[in-house]
Parts: C-alpha cells; structure tokens; sequence
C-alpha cells in the first residue's frame, strides 16, 4: 500500500514538473524538435491497473447485471380498422387487427380480420412466424383459418411482408388448403400526411382461389378486390379515428356466384372507426 | 406558489403561449437556481429517487443527494478522491465519471468494471485525479440517466486556469422526460418515427414544387421513397417527449447566471441529455471556445456551436452591455429549447430567437455527396438521378489527399465487412465525407460561425506521438425503422470484444452507414481525432459522427482492463451499439513502457 502512494507521490511531482515546465513552453511547443516530449505526453498519466478484473460471465449474466438486453422481447397490439360500414344491406362491424411479440430477428404474429354483420361473423385468423431475411423484408409463415356462413377452411400460409420502395406496406401471402385448395393474398397500403396528425391511407387488397367453392360463393381466379381510403386524426399516434370509404367488387366466376344469389357484385361503403395500438 | 397556478400557467405554456418579458421569480418552479458545490477529497453521494415537477405533471426522478442535476463536483488536478456511492434505488446502480481516466474498476459500468452498486448496497471509488477541465458523471444502469442521474465535474487545473475569468458557470443541458424511458425505447421499436412530428407533408410537397419545379421535386422525393428513408429524422426523440433543460430548470424557469459588464465569463457548458445534440448560441456575443472534452484548445471565437451528447465545451463571453442575454440551446431537430440568461441582475431576461427552420437531411448526408458519388455501385440505390441535388452545402476534403505519401495517414478506403451483410441495417456508405470542417446537418450556410472540428487544436499536442501501429475500421450501423443499433451490423449481444494490446499506439477508423449523427465514447482512453491526413487536431472522449461521414481517431491503449465503447445516445446503445474493448498485456510489450515511448 505504501509503494503504492510513494507512486503516487512521484506520478504528482512529476506531473506537477511536468504542467510548469508546460506553462512556461506552451507557445512554443510546435517549433520544438520531434525527440522531445509534447505537454500533454508529459502531463498524461495512463491509469493504474484494475485491482478486481471482472471475470468472464454468460451473456444473460452480463445483460442482467448491465441491464442492457439487445436481444430483449417486445410485443404490440394494434387494430388498424376498427370500424363501422354502411353497407346496402345494414350496418355492419369491421376490423383488421395485428399482434406481434418477439426480437429483432424473429416474432409470432396474429392476424385477424373479418366483419360482424346481422349477428353472423365473417373473416379470418392467421398464426404465422415472422422471419427477417432483408433490409426490408420477413418472410411469414403458420397457419390461416377462413371463417364465416360456409365451411370453414384451414390453411397452411406462407408469404413475405416488408416496406416496398416508396413506403408501400406490402403484404403477399400464398395459401394452400385442405383437397388440393390454393389461395394468394395481396395488400399495398400507404401513408399520405397531410399534416403532421392528419394522415390520408389508402390500401388496396386482392385475392385469388385456385379452386372453386361454391359452398362459399368463391370460383377459380381473380376473386374480389377492395380498395378504401381513409383520412385519420392522430390525437396521439396510438389512438386516431377516422373516417373513410371503401369501395369493393367481384370478379370472375366469384361475381358470377354471388349475382345467382341474387347480391351485390360491386359496393361502396362509408366507414368510420377508429385506429389503436399500444 | 401553489400548485394550481403552477398548472394553469403551464397549460397556457402548453398551448404555446408563451410569455415574454414578465418575470416569474427563481423559485417559482421549485427548481433550484443554486447548484450544490461538494469539494474536498471525500465525496459521500446518494442514489435515491425524489418527486419531480418540470412541466406540471409530478413525477419521480433519479437523483443523487436529492437533486437533478447532481451536485457539482469540485476536484483539484493532483488530488486523489474517494467517493463512496450508496444506492437507495430498488434497482441495481452504478456512477461513470465521464471522461476521467481512472482504473478499469473505478470506471462505473456494471459488467465491465465492477458488478454495479446493488440495491441499498454502496461502493467506494477512489482515483487520482491526474486531469482538470470539465466533465460529468452519470449512470450507466439502464435508464436512469434519463430519469436524472447525472451531474457536472470541474477539475481546477494546477496552476490555475490557462485562461483566467471573473466569472465561472456550469451549463448542463439535458432532457427531461414525464414518460418511463422503458415506455419510449419499446415505442421505438413498434414505430420509430412516433417523435417526429416535423415530417414532410403534403403541403411541403406543393411548396416544393413552386419553389423548385415538379421534376426536381418528383426526382428528390424518389430518391428518398427509393432508400425507404426520412429526411426528416434528425433525433429519434424529440421535443414532444422532452423538456429541456439548462442545469435543471426549465425554459419558463429561465435558469440565469449573473455577470457584471466587462467581466470575462466562462460557461462549462456539458450535455448531460441521454437522446439530444443542442446548437448553442448566446445571441449578441461572440462565444470563444476554450476547451472540447475538458481538453483546452487554442482559442476559436465562433457564434454557434453543435453539442453532441456527453460532449463539453468551455466557452468564454464577454458581454459589453448592461443587459440581459439569452443562452440559447435548440435541440438539433428545432423541436424544442433548453433557455437561461446571463444577466447583470437576477429577474432579467432578453428575448427568446425563433427556432431556425427544421432542418432536411441532404444527399451527402447519404453518402451521395461529391467525389463522383454516381459510381457507387453497391448502393442498392445509386440508380438515382443526383444532377438536380443540391452538394453546394457540404465542403468537402478531398478523398484521397495522400494517395501514394509516405505520410500513413488513415486510410481511404472503405471496407464493409461481411457482418454488415445482415438484414437490421437500412444503408451502407461507399463514398463517405471525409474531412471535419462540416458544421452537420441544420447548420450549414446558416449565416453564422458554427464551430465544426477542424476549429479545434488541442493545446500541448497528442498524448504519444508515436505513428498507429494498426487500423481498426469500425462502421457505424443501423436500422431506422426496426429501431435496430449495432457496430459493424452486429449488436452488442453478437459481438466479440476489440482486443488492444497494451502499449500500442492504433488508429480506429469510424464510418457512419447511418442517417444519424452518433456520439461515440471510448472509456479509459483519449479518442485523438486526426484531420483527413492523419495529423493530430483534438484530443476528445466522445466524437461525434456525421451521417455517411468517415472519422479517424489515434488511442494510446496504456489502460489495461475491459471498458465500454457506444454510442452515447441511450438508447442506441441499449438496442445494441456498444462493444467492449479489452486491453491486454501482449507479447513483448512491457508495461511499464506503454506510454511515451517512441525512440
């Protein structure tokens, strides 16, 4: 211990040498010759060395003492429509909703998506993981479950999800079921700000069956498309309502399935609703 | 003053009404406008917690000895200190004296240098302090920083001031917070932009267009829909969470530091913030830099100068007038202020400036700057058309200043490794800035004299002058969207530690393959920042990184043990920007000789 302020002692005066000696050359000390030391080598005092290393530990040892966890879970739950349509039959409930929970690389994901209309529901449900393979795209991967008035139809899904250029959040998943049934997804949609809180999105999706079902009004091909639009006020980023419309239409042999039922194979529907995260 | 006022007044604050002129007294915050002085050799310092309430709201902060900031600490160059630190938090704490150079287990980061300062447990640190000038401590324990803990260090230089002044103030700048710091970094990583409310809109769209014309408009706006990037984000957090705060009192606070006319004022100004730059400016006084990092530099008189986090300045005025003027610090995004005065007497104020445009990343801010950018091939968006862009507001060195020298400056190119192949990083750079006379982004062409780094020149030189024996280059990397930090693309969590032998002399060449500007701080050691062609300029602990900028900086690794190296915005480093440095005793160094040894 006493060695150790004996260095002490002489670290000080040396250094204390060193700083008036500095003093006195400080304008002078570019013009010195490359062999003598500059003020501030004379001054530096390189610390002493540890007398307790820290030893090696496990990552989860160090993360939780330094409490610093870059492979931490996080998790969210948002509602991107949560809405009420005017449709020509009557009112009806809308959502399409997400949560997600998991790392930077890899997250579960759910989906859903449907609409309540006269008491019946209709839509979907999705499990799928979610991997990270680029810059701006996963790839997803689970199961789906198709909903509503027919039989139900399970799924096996498989697809990516990203951010195309220009900020279109894209969707693209393919579908294949039970007795040969093959199904694709496809959404685009877009954030337009008009100000910073008042935010203009459309969205475009479409389907396509591989297969006829007639059982639920779907034929073979290019099914039905949708395309809405909606203008929300972000009183805060997680909470905004909206207001927009949407408009939707079959095609293919689908129109032909539902004009013999006697609907609609085109409609436009004012929506409003409410947008929710947290 | 009752609490009720205090709210009214603040929602009429709130709505944006701000008062000028009128005269609220110091005390009218319950702020304190006298900062605690603890000097001597002996420090005993609490970390506790103590209700807060900077904006109307109550809330609890992280303190130490009950205050925000904490006690300005005194020290005298040659003296050797013990602080005994005691922790009164439910959670585990920790103290980083931020940049002293002190012994790898004196150094305060949990994990590295000791095992933290548990839950009502203390630790004693003890160090000779062998530097002066100006510096900070705060924690290194998860958020609380943010939440308070943190405060200023002034070391009186032995002989006394090199330039001397009648009057002495500490300016810590930081950013306060009403949300839980855990609720912000999890908002980032569902939604990184949730704090910009300075985005382009679509009412930008049309006055760019009768400004600038459609095609030039169309072409710069696809440029950036093409990258998927926002020139708008300049700070991942912004006024919208954030007070701001000058040594702990808020704008309407007005914290005020007194002078008499003709004195000579030095302002220690420290951003003690966790998430913030500031560009400073005291209109109607010319500021005179004295000091970066504690380090004093030859004298630079400039109007404005850009504060990154954990950096400090000293700086010196001299106001001619009887009059009050105001210190001036914007958040680099202009989303908000920290204000006070230098007055000749308490009470007085001077007009607040209007915050200066928000400002708009550029081209070279991408790395799409001058040196024939067009070619870089392996930007997986050098399709675009750069004719229309505008490159007059970077000044640029030149790329290759010494190609063939004998002079072993840094070098010139740029190798991205094959770790940066990984998908949470949104760009890579090809074509980087080099040369530090770029003011950064806001602050170009602004009219003014804005300090940049070329301004500086350490006084006494480098600390060893040998030439770096080896070049690490280090890439500054990112995700902005996926809230995603890392060096080289790998976070802290897939990294191995930098291993520095001891004694040696080595360059670290940062390249920033990111939008953001980053603070990078090396603890332990000084960061010699070289010009382009590897000369010594200034002796800095934390060195700020423009976007696509490349940096070069000579360590001296005579600092055996593990210490932390990250970007100092918080929560980059908590999402993954930190590396350990692990300096070791290598073969056929000794000891004894790591430092000045150069024959």
């Amino acid at each position: 211990m006493s060695a150790l302020i004996k260095v002490h002692i002489t670290l000080a005066l040396f250094a204390a040498v060193a700083s008036s000696a500095a003093a006195q050359d400080e304008h002078q000390h570019h013009a010195h010759h490359s062999d003598e030391k500059t003020e501030s080598e004379r001054a530096h005092v390189p610390p002493d060395p540890p007398q307790h290393q820290m030893g090696d530990m496990s990552e989860a040892e160090m993360a939780e003492m330094m409490d610093m966890d870059d492979t931490a879970l996080f998790g969210m739950v948002a509602f991107d429509q949560l809405e009420w349509r005017d449709t020509n039959e009557g009112n009806a409930l809308a959502w399409d909703g997400r949560a997600w929970l998991g790392n930077d690389y890899d997250k579960a994901w759910f989906k859903a998506e449907g609409e309540r209309f006269d008491g019946d529901y209709e839509g979907s449900a999705e499990l799928l993981w979610d991997h990270v393979f680029s810059r701006w795209w996963s790839w997803q991967a689970g199961v789906a479950h198709d909903f509503g008035a027919g039989p139900s139809r399970t799924w096996a899904a498989f697809g990516v999800q990203g951010l195309a250029p220009y900020w279109f959040e894209i969707e693209a998943l393919a579908y294949v079921g039970e007795e040969g049934r093959t199904s694709a997804r496809f959404s685009a949609e877009y954030e337009m700000f008009l100000t910073q809180r008042l935010i203009l999105q459309p969205k475009l999706e479409f389907k396509l069956y591989g297969k006829d079902d007639p059982a639920n009004r779907i034929g073979a091909g290019f099914s039905d498309a949708e395309l809405g639009l909606r203008l929300r006020y972000e009183i805060r980023r997680e909470f905004a309502p909206y207001v927009g419309v949407v408009w939707s239409r079959k095609f293919g042999e689908t129109a032909d399935l539902v004009r013999e039922h006697g609907d609609e194979v085109e409609e436009a529907q004012w929506v409003a609703g409410v947008r929710v995260w947290f | 003053m009752p609490q009720l006022s205090r709210r009214s007044f603040l929602q009429a604050a709130g709505a944006g009404l701000f008062v000028l002129g009128t005269h609220r007294g110091n005390d009218a915050w319950g702020q304190r406008q006298d900062q605690t002085v603890l000097s001597g050799s002996h420090f005993e310092l609490q970390i506790g917690e103590a209700p807060f309430n900077f904006t109307g709201n109550q809330r609890i902060g992280t303190v130490v000895n009950g205050q925000i900031p904490g006690p300005l600490l005194r020290w005298r160059e040659g003296d050797s200190v013990t602080l005994r630190v005691s922790n009164r938090l439910g959670a585990r704490s920790s103290i980083h004296w931020h940049g002293m150079i002190v012994p790898a287990d004196m150094d305060g980061v949990p994990g590295l240098s000791f095992a933290g300062i548990p839950s009502g447990g203390e630790y004693l640190y003890r160090f000779k302090v062998n530097q002066s000038g100006t510096y900070w401590y705060h924690a290194h324990s998860r958020f609380q920083e943010q939440t308070g803990l943190y405060g200023p260090i002034v070391i009186e230089r032995r002989g006394g001031e090199r330039f001397p002044t009648e009057r002495d103030y500490v300016v810590m700048l930081s950013d306060w917070t009403d949300l839980d710091p855990e609720r912000i970094f999890s908002v980032l990583k569902k939604h990184s932009d949730y704090y910009n409310f300075g985005r382009r809109t679509a009412g930008n769209f049309f006055a760019d267009v009768r400004k600038n014309g459609l095609s030039q408009t169309l072409a710069e706006r696809r440029m950036w829909g093409q990258m998927r990037m926002n020139p708008t984000d300049i700070l991942d957090v912004s006024g919208y969470a954030y007070t701001y705060l000058m040594n702990g009192v808020t704008p309407s606070g007005n914290w005020t530091g007194l002078f008499s006319r003709g004195e000579k004022v030095r302002l220690r100004f420290i951003n003690g913030s966790s998430m913030s730059f500031f560009d400073v400016r005291i209109p109607g006084l010319k500021l005179t830099v004295v000091a970066a990092d504690g380090v004093d530099v030859e004298p630079v008189s400039v109007d404005e100068f850009r504060i990154g986090a954990a950096e400090t300045y000293d700086v010196i005025v001299e106001p001619k007038d009887d009059r009050a003027y105001t210190i001036f610090a914007r958040a680099m995004d202009r989303s908000g202020y920290a204000r006070g005065t230098l007055a000749p007497s308490a009470g007085l104020e001077a007009e607040i400036p209007p915050l200066d445009p928000r400002p708009l990343l550029t081209m070279s801010d991408m790395g799409h700057g001058g040196h024939g950018a067009s070619g870089a091939g392996q930007m997986d968006h050098s399709q675009m058309d750069h004719s229309h862009m505008d490159h007059s507001q970077m000044s640029h060195a030149p790329a290759d200043p010494h190609a063939g020298h004998a002079s072993p400056g840094p070098s010139a190119t740029v190798d991205h490794p094959p770790t940066e192949r990984t998908p949470l990083m949104d760009m890579r750079v090809d074509q980087p800035n080099v040369g530090l006379d770029d003011p950064g982004v806001g602050l170009r062409n602004n009219g003014r004299r804005v300090l940049t780094y070329a301004d500086l020149r350490t006084i006494g030189g480098p600390i060893d002058r040998r030439q770096p024996g080896r070049e690490i280059q280090l890439h500054l990397t990112g995700h902005m969207e996926r809230f995603v930090w890392s060096f080289n693309g790998q976070k802290f969590s897939e990294a191995q530690p930098l291993k520095f032998q001891l004694g040696e002399r080595l360059r670290i060449t940062l390249v920033n393959d990111s939008m953001m500007t980053h603070p990078i701080h090396l603890h332990g050691m000084w960061s010699e920042v070289e010009d382009a062609s590897g000369n010594f300029q200034v002796r800095k602990h934390t060195v700020n990184v423009h976007p696509a900028q490349k940096l070069s900086y000579a360590v001296t690794a005579d600092a055996l043990g593990r210490w932390a190296y990250h970007c100092h915005l918080l929560y980059h480093m908590e999402a993954g920007m930190f590396r350990e440095v692990h300096v070791e005793p290598g073969e056929g160094v000794a000891h004894h000789e790591a430092h000045g040894d150069h024959s």
